[in-house]
């Protein structure tokens, strides 16, 4: 505030009036303003917090008790022993080697794919003029709001006459167009992405793929990340479609194996919560890593949607 | 490539090229020739591109999205087996009319309306408040963010098996915590409400920080002095929320009313495995049955897929006529206002 070159009450003529040469208001005018939490907004989300988190340290206290102190009151709190032991019998028993290893190539197909298409799709949607551009997008926007459940019985029928039932192609192509994914990328590239660097580098003589490839993509970089990471995490948690298809659980992803634990004749609680810990755990790794990147991005997403 | 730059130049710019060497006739008319080439593929990459851009999207979109809708819509009026799916018997209305008999349909419809008003609301009234809060000054909010968005990279699966064993009627821990305060111990699974409450449970948990953070990121965009001047005005915090902060919430609220209730309407993961009998009747006496898990019942456990059909679109038809609603609200709200 002490840098102020021009006086805060002259700016001149016609230019854009920036928030820092406002004058100052009295602190009372102030309040509704960015206000600092006091004790009681960090108490109520602190309980918030812990129920967010609960849920998930608990399922790994329950992964390391046996199933006898599990039916007994009060509830185990603390961690018993047998943690490792339990994800190890998990482990083998959901078969978990085999489904990481599939559902690492659904999500990683479908968020490469998706980021891929949704980039040049929200590119021309954002910054190239052409015929039937507004419909094309409304289209976008409408399939939003349909429910899967509607595509479901069909794909079933596509799946089975193609003889992909079992297998993960059955996963993967559905799971390869993201409407989210186009809309967020058209929003984000308003935006970060100026004319003016498009229209320097078609001067250049640049044709429409180099533009993407040189231009583009890198200006769309943050939001591929995050685009990637939302739709690794919504394939990864993906859990009706692979359930449905999957019927023979020779071929499970990681929510169908995990799932298959709980379904079991004489089901061993201790150990479903092994499997529950380690289907989730890559993600929560993920979280831990990038949570502040992912949250960053599903809030830009917001604001502009 | 600097000499492919130089010699794709776009021909409005190309007249004025500089330091090119003056030429004969016959290689002026080749340049000629040239440049017209050069602009020809210059008109159709600047006309054909965007399609190109946007065709892979729409391809697998008319093959994995729209083929499918329609074709639910057309198999809701046959007879089809999932035996053989490719036997089709036209029944017309017949599968409609069937469902519309049948008790369990309308009580799987009845089931998802409660459990999305008791999912939805809650979740989005706190998703507000946490959100308020957030947008306070704070230590760690980073923190807070990311925690509270936890449960969002949890699956429904693994989500779901763990609150079935929270839920457990005799050693359950929210049974026990109920207890220590001296409420009697309540059969989650077995009596109707209960059940609801512990499915609804499970969706409010999962969702309500991912909806925290759209309300945190719409809030951080209302511009500051808004605030300035109702606060000029005399205008206490709360009357600062209701008279500033939830009139621009408006879109963002109404955003998220129509993105919950798409996903109340399709409950699925969560009933199918909090049923202790592991079944698809949604509970003993289909207490938590929703549509999604009849539709499930009735294609791939009894086989019905025309009739499977029927409910799919039947949903849709219910969301449509949703959507119309909370549009004639919002366009009533906005002029209003």
């Amino acid at each position: 505030m002490t840098t102020t070159v021009t006086p805060p009450d002259a700016p001149p003529p016609g230019a854009p009036v920036k928030e820092s040469k406002r004058p100052r208001l009295p602190k009372a005018a102030r309040a509704g303003g960015q206000l600092h939490g006091g004790p009681i907004a960090y108490a109520i989300l602190i309980v918030f917090t812990i129920v967010s988190l609960f849920p998930l340290v608990w399922t790994a206290i329950a992964a390391s008790r046996d199933n006898q102190r599990l039916a007994q009151t009060p509830p185990p709190f603390w961690f018993g022993s047998g943690l490792f032991d339990k994800l190890e019998i998990a482990w083998k028993d959901a078969n978990l080697g085999e489904a990481f290893f599939n559902t690492t190539i659904v999500a990683g197909t479908s968020a490469l794919t998706i980021v891929f298409l949704s980039t040049i799709a929200g590119f021309a949607f954002a910054k190239l003029r052409f015929r039937g551009r507004g419909a094309l997008m409304l289209i976008v926007i409408g399939t939003m709001m349909v429910p899967p459940q509607l595509s479901v019985i069909p794909l079933y029928m596509m799946v089975a006459k193609l003889d992909w039932t079992d297998q993960l192609q059955a996963v993967i192509f559905p799971s390869l167009v993201s409407a989210f994914g186009v809309f967020f990328m058209r929003q984000y590239l308003i935006q970060a992405l100026p004319d003016e660097i498009i229209e320097a580098a078609r001067v250049d003589g640049a044709s429409s793929w180099r533009v993407v490839w040189h231009v583009v993509f890198p200006a769309a970089r943050p939001a591929m990340a995050v685009l990637g990471m939302l739709t690794f995490v919504q394939t990864w948690n993906d859990f009706m479609w692979p359930f449905l298809v999957l019927t023979q659980m020779g071929n499970p992803t990681v929510q169908v194996a995990v799932a298959g634990l709980g379904r079991g004749y004489t089901p061993d609680q201790s150990l479903i919560m092994a499997g529950a810990l380690l289907g989730t755990l890559p993600l929560l790794l993920v979280f831990a890593i990038f949570g502040k990147q992912i949250v960053g991005g599903i809030m830009q997403g917001a604001v502009k949607g | 490539m600097a000499t492919r730059h130089d010699t794709a130049a776009p021909p409005a710019e190309g007249g004025a090229a500089p330091g090119r060497p003056p030429a004969d006739p016959v290689s002026l008319e080749k340049e000629r020739r040239r440049r017209d080439r050069l602009s020809r593929r210059w008109q159709r990459d600047i006309r054909w591109s965007p399609y190109a851009f946007v065709s892979p999207f729409f391809l697998l979109f008319v093959a994995f999205g729209l083929f499918p809708l329609i074709y639910t819509g057309w198999a809701s009026l046959h007879q089809v087996e999932l035996t053989a799916p490719t036997d089709m018997n036209w029944v017309g209305l017949r599968n409609y009319t069937r469902i519309f008999d049948d008790e369990f349909f309308w009580n799987a419809a009845k089931n998802t309306l409660t459990i999305g008003i008791i999912s939805t609301v809650p979740q989005l009234l706190m998703a507000m408040g946490i959100a308020h809060l957030l947008n306070y000054k704070l230590r760690a909010s980073t923190f807070f963010r990311v925690a509270m968005l936890a449960p969002y990279a949890t699956s429904i699966a693994a989500a779901s098996l763990v609150f079935v064993l929270l839920f457990g009627r005799d050693y359950g821990m929210i049974n026990w915590a109920l207890d220590m305060v001296g409420i009697n111990p309540v059969d989650w699974q077995n009596d109707k409400w209960y059940s609801q409450i512990a499915v609804s449970t499970i969706i409010i948990w999962r969702w309500t920080g991912y909806n925290t953070l759209i309300y945190l990121a719409a809030m951080q965009a209302i511009p500051q002095d808004l605030y300035e001047s109702a606060a000029l005005d005399g205008a206490n915090r709360w009357q600062q929320f209701i008279h500033v902060t939830l009139p621009a919430l408006r879109p963002t609220i109404l955003f998220t009313c129509v993105v919950s209730t798409i996903g109340a309407s399709q409950v699925f993961g969560e009933p199918l495995l909090f049923d202790a009998n592991q079944g698809t009747s949604g509970g003993a006496e289909h207490q938590f049955q929703t549509l999604g898990l009849y539709l499930y019942e009735q294609g791939w456990v009894a086989h019905h897929l025309g009739r499977a059909s029927a409910i799919a679109w039947t949903m849709f038809l219910f969301l449509i006529v949703i959507g119309i609603v909370n549009y004639v609200i919002s366009r009533r709200l906005r002029a209003s206002s």
